[in-house]
């Protein structure tokens, strides 16, 4: 089998192992048209090199589109990029590059099952790009940031964007090189401090309704 | 670079689970941390001996499918097979009640603490 033959070819050196602690892994999406940077952003923060992998969905007719096609089967199959962070003894933060076109949104579904919140990253040359993405995050309720990745093209102000991507106000919307890791990682930051204050007013609000 | 799996024979990724398709739950989920049990036997199947190898360290269950090249589909049945024998045991991950609600905040901040600890340069 090949794929084991790279495997000890020194993929294992590519890979530190997770100390044997490690319990307890969590993710972070970064999404985003194609091109706009989000293997780079991956790869920045990353402690290996970005990994790839595929899943591949059959589906069923039952409750989607056309009722007519309900004896059709469909394989698709879908590559996508990820890295990881160890953020403490026991702790492991994955993140994954996901393809923000339409025709994956079954993928979403299934990456965005118990993800900490999602990171948009756009182009401000084509915002359009971001819309379905953002459309279907908000349709899940998944908490997001949008950050924008800086081409050098044009400046485009903040209201601008928030503007073109018609963005509800507590959406925090935050400038970034994605080939930097710093930068990436105050993305990230900029993600989990927004995540931090929507779940602490919720477990605010929680109490004071007992 | 090589989507992993995608020049496979669709035959061989049937053969690799015995003809299933489905692994018939959601136990485990793309970053599952996954741990070796046992170490790989003679005469067990490839892929079995390979995850056995790769789970020596705790490793995720979208690691293991990259690593094997296989979709994660497929690896999620393996695993499956290999949890039923006792061979592996699986640590879930913990963001808080359920899956649809915020994460625990004291999560979030053990997060937060991890992140600003990463050095800007390498």
């Amino acid at each position: 089998m090949d794929s084991a033959t790279s495997h000890r070819n020194g993929e294992t050196d590519a890979r530190p192992p997770l100390g044997s602690k490690a319990a307890n892994g969590l993710k972070i999406v970064v999404v985003g048209g194609f091109g706009v940077g989000k293997t780079t952003m991956v790869k920045s923060v990353s402690d290996i090199r970005p990994l790839n992998t595929e899943e591949t969905m059959t589906r069923a007719g039952e409750g989607i589109d056309d009722p007519s096609q309900v004896e059709e089967k469909t394989t698709t199959t879908i590559a996508f990029d990820f890295g990881r962070i160890s953020l403490d003894a026991t702790t492991v933060l994955y993140l994954f590059g996901a393809p923000g076109q339409e025709r994956f949104w079954f993928l979403w579904d299934s990456l965005f099952r118990g993800t900490l919140g999602a990171v948009v990253l756009v182009d401000t040359r084509r915002l359009a790009d971001s819309w379905y993405a953002i459309d279907r995050l908000e349709q899940r309720g998944t908490p997001f940031i949008v950050a924008r990745n800086d081409f050098g093209g044009p400046r485009h102000s903040e209201t601008q964007v928030r503007e073109a991507l018609d963005l509800s106000e507590g959406v925090p919307v935050v400038e970034c090189d994605a080939r930097s890791r710093g930068s990436s990682r105050d993305v990230l930051v900029a993600l989990v401090d927004h995540l931090y204050t929507l779940a602490s007013s919720a477990a605010e609000a929680r109490r004071s309704s007992t | 670079m090589r989507r992993p799996g995608r020049d496979d024979d669709p035959d061989r990724l049937y053969t690799v689970t015995g003809g299933r398709s489905r692994s018939g739950s959601d136990t485990f989920d793309l970053v599952t941390l996954v741990v070796s049990e046992s170490e790989p036997v003679a005469g067990m199947q490839s892929e079995y001996a390979e995850i056995l190898r790769i789970c020596r360290s705790p490793t995720a269950v979208v690691e293991v499918a990259s690593l094997l090249g296989l979709p994660v589909s497929i690896v999620r049945i393996l695993l499956a097979d290999l949890h039923a024998q006792g061979r592996i045991t699986a640590r879930h991950p913990r963001t808080g009640e359920s899956a649809d609600e915020l994460p625990d905040p004291e999560i979030l901040k053990q997060v937060l603490v991890g992140l600003r600890n990463l050095t800007p340069e390498r």
